[in-house]
């Protein structure tokens, strides 16, 4: 089935003729449908103008100067702006908004020739571990516990591109990642995420949460796969001044690269925090697989680790409070009438923001204002450099670092903690990365004992992601991770 | 002397700082691509950055980072190697994207002065806090609609340097001196054209009051006053309200105030229970600002000769007076034109002239220096003419007043009307000696002592010569006919 | 750390966020708990270190001062969801 190709293959079979790009995406478009409004993964399906890019693609390929990706069924986060195509943050503020321009991110995916089948489903603006805060309806997980029918949460934020892309009805698709967003969801449900260095994707285009810490990054079922969409998404971009000029290697010649000698860091400090025996035993196994392919490994100490998560819930909210202040009934978007300019303010504020929207909004606002500012967002940037400095003190004994990507396997839609605190901890083992800004790959390991996937993550060096995917295809390899979710196309939903 | 307000309770002195918003002449934004052009259509000069649109990112225009640095140059204040963008927070409908990028902890110019000059021809240093860079907002318009304001975002995101002096001024005299001062250097320098009235440069005027001696008592700020004139006007009015105040008994209260100028009082612009906080922090979307060295020893090297150094220049290369000196200064072009009238000719008469008759001419026609009928050259030949004595100072006055009328030069109007300077000895003997047989009443007097007489008779040959007479040779003559 | 009513009003009108008394409680109760856990971050000692502004230690890229952008005004209206010609509006304010 065309819906079972990986990027990687299905690059080779379009250039072999085996089939049409119109074949490959009306398949997936086909299955996407199907699915969808049970998993809810996509907030948009883009059918028609999938279609007409499909036919453009097979033209290309057909005159063989087609790029890499021409033909190649995509799926991109409803966060970044698609020109002419509606792009909603999954917030009810940005419900109707069509973006007259195009995020650097998915503009450098259409050079490459990507089809984009639709626009997936996330927590809304980003802000979430379980795509829980969605005004388009929360996504199920593809997965379940083996006989146990209770919908499960894909994870967050990038929950919709992750059950997609898990699903089989995108063959890759874009995330976004600020605290783990796109690793903790590709650990849930069973796929490769990376999450690049902060600077190597631009941010241009793409609706801000946090701008110190947000990133984008490919979701695809294979380290190759993530390597050939990060060659196309990265590189400079001079409208966004925190861009790399770091030149773009060829991450996919990193694929075989050998991982003899490579010095391999496991952190002491993510040895506790709710780690389940399961998730122990997996990262024991992952250890012995880099040790059998020839990699040197040993303890390392990220000292301040525990304190990133608490580090990581000032600046984050603090960063969106004002990031998320022109969502103001003016220019775009939502607005409920109000008798003055302020209540109009707080009307559609109120009604345009979900929940963990406004709760993070307000806790952002608290930190930074006149009086707290020292205590907590001085502190926390303070505290942020000493979390860097752990990264950089380690990769002095280490070339990259191999720890679990979440605590835990999925929960369940209805499982839901009420304490924000205790939802907040789903990304204990994925903020420091994002706080000093390396990069990191979460790679599917297993499935546990309930049938579930559990996702390894490793961490590099900034501007080091050949060193994730050399070490993370030789994971994949020794974990030959085959199992599927129960829901994916091709399966009656 | 001190300026100070008699109140009831005594002498109360004022105390003002001020902080002006001078738009920078740059063609594009701080932060975007869009044109600063002013009088656009609406919201034409809008890019998606300047409108706050989900995923805009700032990218910062180098030659606004130069101008700033020349400004601080101008200034003779010390230049920030490291600055820093912070946001702004706050709500407003001209805001798009719900804060001002300025530099609040980390401004690219600290500290230094502006010397200013008084009528009564002291001067005095004023110093200057810092100057940063920051974002204008957008226009709002409220009489097109009974319900609704309307909103043009043209100016929003156009860069602006904020600079703040120190509260050294303690007269309303003082604060026009500084202002203008400020205007001036910021036009040589080309950083800002000062035009107040299209509002590219715009005071908040900090005024305080407190009794000789004691120190600073609370201050009030009145917000955007568009006018040297009511700059001038606010501080007596809003520091007379504040003796008021103190000397009832009151408190007065730190707030923003606006000057209304038709009932001549200030108000209250923000109620109390709104209390601003802004909620500064670095702006995650920027880095550090960082500039070399050497790069601003460039701009300094490049940086025009300023009015204070061309006004100490001006005496001492062409010996003309301090005063003459300050008002050719004044202005860059008229500074050019003089200098081009006096290269290699008598400073002192270029500038005599320049002061006199020609602004005079020029303010009669209410024309600019740009717009002058009579150039640099003209002006020049004729001072020749008078040099060479081809024409004498008296009929030089007529030989200006017909190149202004007719722009011709000083040797065609010369040649046309026939005022060649008569320096003919035999001519000028001849009528000299006619007076004398005519006045022979007069030159009795004049022999018996009355040496006064001399200048009649010196008058009465220059009106026998229709004034074009050598003057030197009249007195020679005369002197060797009375006198021998 | 508890919250007091009165910040929790305050902070909500600095963010523009009409909440009823309900909705405010329940944030302030969260809020409240979060500074609680957040609190763990004072027995890290920051003497003298600095703060971290951007993960990468480069200098801010300059653009060139060229016109670029603009006279796409009907790009920029159109979402607005009100507009009076070529402005957008909002409830009248009175300065």
């Amino acid at each position: 089935m065309l819906t079972d190709l990986t990027i990687t293959t299905a690059i080779d079979g379009l250039r072999r003729r085996d089939f049409s790009a119109s074949e490959l995406v009306s398949a997936h478009i086909g299955a996407a449908e199907a699915l969808n409004p049970r998993l809810n993964a996509y907030i948009t399906i883009t059918s028609e103008s999938a279609g007409a890019a499909a036919r453009s693609a097979d033209e290309a390929l057909a005159k063989g100067d087609a790029p890499l990706l021409t033909g190649i069924p995509l799926g991109i986060k409803d966060l970044f702006c698609t020109a002419g195509i509606r792009t909603t943050a999954a917030s009810r503020i940005l419900s109707d908004f069509v973006p007259p321009y195009e995020s650097t991110v998915t503009q450098k995916l259409l050079h490459a020739g990507g089809v984009f089948l639709g626009k997936t489903n996330l927590d809304e603006f980003a802000m979430g571990s379980g795509n829980l805060t969605s005004f388009f309806g929360t996504v199920e997980s593809p997965w379940h516990r083996t006989g146990d029918a209770t919908p499960l949460v894909p994870g967050g934020s990038s929950g919709g591109s992750a059950a997609a892309v898990a699903a089989h009805i995108a063959m890759g698709a874009t995330g976004t990642d600020t605290g783990g967003s796109i690793r903790q969801p590709a650990a849930y449900c069973g796929i490769v995420g990376l999450k690049p260095t902060y600077g190597r994707c631009s941010r241009w285009g793409t609706i801000g949460f946090a701008s110190s810490l947000d990133q984008a990054g490919p979701m695809t079922r294979s380290v190759e796969d993530a390597a050939i969409m990060l060659g196309a998404m990265a590189g400079f971009d001079p409208r966004d001044s925190t861009s790399s000029e770091q030149p773009v290697p060829d991450f996919r010649a990193a694929v075989n690269r050998s991982v003899k000698g490579l010095r391999v860091g496991i952190p002491k400090e993510y040895r506790s925090e709710g780690l389940s025996e399961e998730m122990q035993a997996v990262w024991e196994k992952g250890i012995q697989w880099l040790k059998d392919a020839g990699c040197e490994v040993s303890d390392v100490s990220l000292p301040h680790t525990e304190y990133g998560l608490a580090t990581y819930y000032i600046i984050a909210p603090a960063e969106c409070s004002s990031n998320l202040a022109r969502y103001d009934g003016v220019r775009f978007g939502l607005r409920v009438p109000g008798d003055s300019l302020d209540e109009m303010y707080e009307k559609t504020r109120h009604d345009g923001f979900g929940e963990e929207v406004r709760r993070r909004i307000l806790m952002g606002t608290y930190v930074l204002s006149a009086g707290y500012y020292d205590a907590y967002y001085l502190k926390a940037q303070k505290i942020r450099t000493l979390i860097c400095r752990d990264f950089i003190n380690a990769f002095e004994e280490v070339d990259v670092l191999l720890t679990p990507t979440a605590p835990t396997t999925a929960f369940g839609i209805n499982e839901k903690p009420d304490d924000p605190v205790q939802m907040y901890l789903n990304d204990i083992f994925t903020v420091p990365a994002s706080m000093a800004g390396v990069p990191a790959m979460s790679v599917p390991a297993a499935l546990n004992a309930e049938g579930l996937p559990l996702g390894l993550q490793l961490i590099g060096r900034h501007f080091d992601e050949e060193t994730l995917i050399a070490a993370g295809s030789v994971l994949e390899k020794a974990a030959g991770f085959t199992a599927r979710p129960d829901i994916h196309a091709g399966v009656a939903a | 002397m001190t300026w100070t307000i008699e109140g009831s309770t005594g002498a109360w002195e004022i105390v003002v700082g001020l902080e002006v918003h001078a738009q920078v002449i740059s063609k594009a934004k701080l932060f975007s691509g869009a044109s600063t052009l002013f009088g656009g259509e609406p919201n034409s000069q809008v890019s998606l950055v300047d409108a706050g649109f989900p995923g805009m990112l700032p990218v910062i225009n180098h030659e606004c980072v130069a101008q700033a640095v020349r400004t601080g140059l101008g200034l003779k204040a010390q230049i920030n190697l490291m600055s820093r963008f912070d946001r702004k927070n706050y709500f407003y409908a001209d805001l798009p994207t719900g804060y001002q990028i300025s530099q609040f902890v980390h401004p690219i110019v600290g500290e230094g002065k502006i010397e200013i000059e008084l009528a009564d021809g002291t001067t005095r240093e004023i110093g200057i806090t810092r100057l940063h860079l920051e974002q204008d907002a957008g226009k709002l318009m409220h009489d097109q609609d009974p319900t609704r304001s309307f909103v043009d975002l043209n100016r929003a995101g156009v860069a602006l340097m904020e600079i703040v002096s120190e509260p050294d001024i303690r007269s309303p005299e003082e604060a026009g001196a500084y202002l203008r001062k400020l205007r001036q250097i910021l036009r040589y320098l080309g950083t800002c054209d000062g035009n107040m009235e299209e509002g590219s440069m715009r005071a908040d005027v900090n005024v305080s009051v407190r009794k000789t001696g004691e120190a600073f008592r609370t201050r009030c700020e009145i917000k955007n006053v568009n006018s040297i004139r009511f700059v001038t006007q606010v501080i007596p009015i809003e520091a007379m309200r504040q003796i008021e105040i103190w000397e009832s008994g009151g408190e007065v209260d730190q707030e923003t105030r606006l000057f209304d100028p038709g009932k001549g009082e200030t108000r209250s612009l923000r109620s109390k229970e709104d209390a601003h906080d802004y909620r500064y922090f670095p702006d995650p979307d920027l880095l550090p600002l960082v500039i070399e060295r050497s790069w601003v020893d460039e701009l300094a090297a490049a940086l025009p000769e300023l009015p204070d150094e061309k006004r100490a220049r001006f005496q001492t290369e062409y010996g003309i007076t301090a005063y003459d000196a300050g008002v050719l200064v004044a202005e860059q072009a008229t500074a050019d034109f003089y200098e081009a009238v006096a290269k290699g000719r008598d400073g002192r008469s270029a500038a005599a002239w320049m002061t006199g008759d020609f602004f005079a001419a020029l303010n009669r026609m209410s024309r600019g220096i740009e717009e002058s009928p009579v150039s640099a050259d003209a002006l020049g030949g004729m001072l020749d003419m008078i040099a060479d004595g081809t024409i004498n100072g008296k009929i030089a006055k007529e030989v200006l007043e017909t190149m202004f009328e007719t722009g011709e030069s000083a040797s065609d109007v010369v040649e046309r009307k026939g005022l060649r300077q008569v320096t003919d000895t035999g001519a000028i003997e001849t009528a000299a000696d006619e007076i004398i047989a005519k006045h022979a009443d007069k030159v009795a007097e004049y022999k018996s002592g009355k040496d006064k007489l001399f200048g009649f008779f010196v008058g009465q040959v220059m009106k026998a010569t229709a004034g074009k007479a050598n003057p030197a040779m009249v007195n020679e003559i005369l002197k060797a006919r009375l006198d021998g | 750390m508890a919250l007091d009513p009165a910040t929790a009003r305050r902070v909500a009108k600095l963010a523009r966020i009409g909440l009823n008394d309900q909705e405010l409680e329940t944030v302030r109760v969260q809020m409240g708990s979060i500074l609680d856990w957040i609190g763990m971050l004072d027995e890290v000692d920051v003497e003298n270190v600095p703060p971290m502004t951007g993960t990468e230690h480069v200098t801010l890229r300059q653009r060139e001062d060229v016109v670029t952008d603009g006279g796409r005004a009907e790009d920029i209206l159109s979402n607005a969801p009100d507009r009076a010609g070529a402005f957008f509006t909002v409830p009248k304010v009175v300065e």
